[in-house]
């Protein structure tokens, strides 16, 4: 018997020697809070900025200096294509392996949507957001989430998202509690996270 | 068979050891507490927190009743979505599944996200031996690794290692794995913290293969999701050309939407947090992103035995938070290494069991008992795993196990006695009429408590009961005498 047989056998003989029915699952949960849109920019810039990343809140006019303002001096910078926003000086991504990725020293994207609850910005990897290693291995992250993207809890998110394409969620930049259970920001991914908000 | 480090000795002689250590009790008192102030507040700020407990029980549990039509459904649409399935009865298949893979690309090494199943079945230890080496990415797995350590939580597997201590190790031992620590390393966090990332760094830019378990797995849509905080996931998910991932098949959620319930629990029930920094979620293949081969190893290894267990099969809703190590007296005294395994804490003391079975190795049958049954595990579980229920449950188990082997304990003669003489009204009688004067004769003091009359001591064998422990004394009247005495009018 093959192992996916064996294991498959001894599931169904677990369960038939012990049968339990299936629980109705209560989804109370789930109900929905309503919040004013105002309300829930104001929470999701509070949260975000809880994490010691940096948060600013524009009009759509002043995306362009508070870029400038995001990206450092002289830095390297790269973009995905799709991105809707001239960012100067920047590089297209057009397939740059993980160590020429790691030359560079900012990313700007977009993102798919914000989560007001918890602070957190959530990555489909389409136009405009680039592929998984572009948020990834630079050390500056810059990312434009749209007032009107931004959901109310992860129930909202997890019901807009698709699975089919990869998803990050991302809170704040690079953190371990791993030394005394203390937080430290910063380890692997972007060190520094700038959450553009636009109205 | 689920490993137990090797030589350890069975819970209460592990733990005497470990709460002579005053460093490691003072690096856990301080941990434990920081994690348990962090888990009440940010689970304090969602009203709903119940719901979400009672949801995702649920949801576990319907999953399990059905878990071989999940796993059909999730191998199909892992298969659809470019992915290679592979099933391990064992950690052996598992650990074999993973070199082979990992030889038929020619590499001598693999990175790896931190992984409860892939430290559950030796994955490290099985990959030397076949000449590969399994680099650690996650920052307290490296503490443990460089420091030929054993992990000692769930969730931050050197907790009982303090700052200084982790600058040492660094010091020592980061030259002979790679990079060396910068030479005028401090024991600052940020600091240790850097050293890793730069460490680290040169690993992620090279490997090729890449290890990694899955916090959840979802049938309908073939998605594995990683749940971290470094970004060392990321790193081992995104960078290398092949991704293997051992997935325990109780990770299994039937839909995506059953996601929004543990995302949210997860992260604030582990590391206290509205939503740990990174969670990634992956669907097979994705061209042009990502590795480009893509492995799943669903494993049992014990899982099949648990769910045969109608008591105990709650346990394989566990999500791996660690909430319950935290907030267990047990624990936070003795540390993890006592239990023998890299499951410790409450879950630790009824997964191993149920994982291995009783009656197999005397290790394994002591961890029934490392717990005062206060319940404060179940309390925090955000899947409401009553482990105090299958605690006494496994207990039972336990004594069935050893009944009738040549030398009865102490405690199976003294419960013999106690049966005997509770089941019989007239030996109960006469225990009372010694009991009360015997009681008074043998050192009586008084509780420090409550003032009330104790005995602290007892000759014979009987004695080792009373070195941790108190009984009140028998009063001077039994119940029956003074009942005959006044017919009830006091």
């Amino acid at each position: 018997m093959s192992s996916r047989e064996e294991i498959l056998a001894r599931v169904r003989a677990a369960l038939t020697a012990n049968p339990e029915p299936a629980p109705r699952i209560p989804r109370n949960y789930r109900e929905p809070v309503t919040s004013e849109r105002a309300e829930l920019v104001a929470r999701f810039v509070d949260r975000v900025s809880d994490y010691r990343a940096i948060v600013v809140e524009c009009a759509q006019e002043e995306v362009a200096v508070r870029l400038a303002e995001a990206v450092p001096e002289g830095a390297s910078v790269i973009v995905p294509q799709g991105l809707t926003y001239p960012v100067p000086g920047a590089v297209i991504d057009h397939g740059q392996s993980a160590s020429e990725l790691d030359r560079v020293d900012a990313v700007v994207t977009l993102a798919a949507l914000g989560i007001a609850e918890t602070g957190t910005i959530v990555l489909t990897h389409g136009p405009g957001q680039g592929r998984r290693s572009l948020t990834l291995v630079p050390d500056t992250h810059v990312c434009i989430v749209g007032a009107d993207q931004v959901v109310a809890g992860v129930v909202d998110a997890i019901a807009a998202l698709d699975p089919n394409s990869p998803t990050t969620w991302i809170s704040g930049p690079s953190a371990t509690s791993d030394i005394e259970l203390q937080r430290v920001e910063g380890v692997h991914g972007p060190r520094t996270l700038h959450v553009i908000v636009v109205s | 068979m689920t490993g137990t480090f090797v030589g350890m000795p069975a819970f209460p002689e592990a733990a005497r050891a470990a709460l002579g250590n005053a460093q490691l009790r003072a690096n856990l008192a301080a941990a434990t507490s920081t994690i348990r102030a962090k888990r009440a507040a940010a689970v304090g700020e969602l009203a709903g927190w119940e719901d979400l407990r009672l949801a995702g029980a649920a949801v576990k549990d319907s999953t399990l009743a059905k878990l071989d039509e999940h796993l059909l459904t999730l191998e199909a649409a892992l298969t659809a979505r470019g992915a290679v399935v592979h099933w391990a009865s064992d950690a052996a298949q598992a650990c074999e599944l993973v070199a082979s893979i990992a030889q038929e690309h020619g590499v001598d090494e693999v990175v790896k996200v931190k992984s409860m199943a892939t430290a559950e079945i030796g994955l490290n230890e099985a990959l030397a031996s076949h000449g590969i080496a399994a680099w650690e990415t996650d920052l307290a797995e490296l503490i443990v690794q460089l420091g030929h350590d054993l992990p000692s939580h769930i969730l931050v597997p050197a907790i009982h290692r303090n700052r200084s201590e982790v600058r040492d190790i660094f010091t020592s031992a980061m030259a002979a794995a790679g990079r060396a620590a910068p030479a005028d390393l401090t024991d600052e966090p940020a600091r240790l913290a850097e050293a890793a990332r730069l460490h680290l760094r040169e690993k992620f830019l090279r490997a090729k293969v890449a290890v990694s378990g899955a916090n959840f797995a979802v049938a309908d849509t073939g998605t594995l999701v990683v749940v971290e905080s470094e970004g060392n996931g990321r790193m081992c998910l995104t960078l290398p050309e092949v991704l293997i991932s051992v997935v325990g098949i109780e990770k299994v959620v039937p839909t995506w939407g059953d996601l929004d319930i543990y995302l949210q629990t997860l992260p604030r029930s582990s590391t206290g947090e509205r939503m740990n920094p990174y969670t990634s979620t992956w669907s097979g293949v994705t061209p042009g992103d990502g590795p480009q081969e893509v492995h799943v190893i669903l494993l049992d290894n014990g899982r099949t035995r648990a769910l045969a267990d109608r008591v105990g099969r709650q346990a394989l809703r566990c999500i791996r938070c660690s909430a319950c190590l935290n907030v267990c007296p047990v624990y936070e005294r003795t540390g993890g290494h006592a239990y023998g395994s890299v499951y410790p804490g409450p879950i630790g003391a009824i997964l191993n069991p149920l994982l291995k079975g009783v009656g197999v190795d005397q290790q394994t049958d002591s961890l029934p008992y490392a717990s005062t049954l206060c319940g404060a595990c179940f309390e925090v579980c955000p899947v409401r795993i009553d482990i105090p229920d299958v605690l006494v449950h496994l207990r039972a188990q336990v004594v069935d196990a050893h009944r009738g082997t040549a030398i009865p304990s102490a405690e199976a003669i003294a419960m013999k006695g106690a049966a005997r003489v509770l089941s019989s009204s007239r030996l109960l009688a006469a225990a009372e009429r010694v009991g009360g004067p015997v009681g008074r004769i043998l050192g009586v003091g008084s509780s420090p408590t409550t003032g009330r009359p104790t005995m602290r001591r007892i000759p014979g064998p009987g004695a080792a009961w009373f070195t941790a422990r108190d009984l009140p004394a028998p009063p001077r009247e039994s119940f029956r005498n003074w009942w005959r005495r006044s017919g009830g009018r006091s």
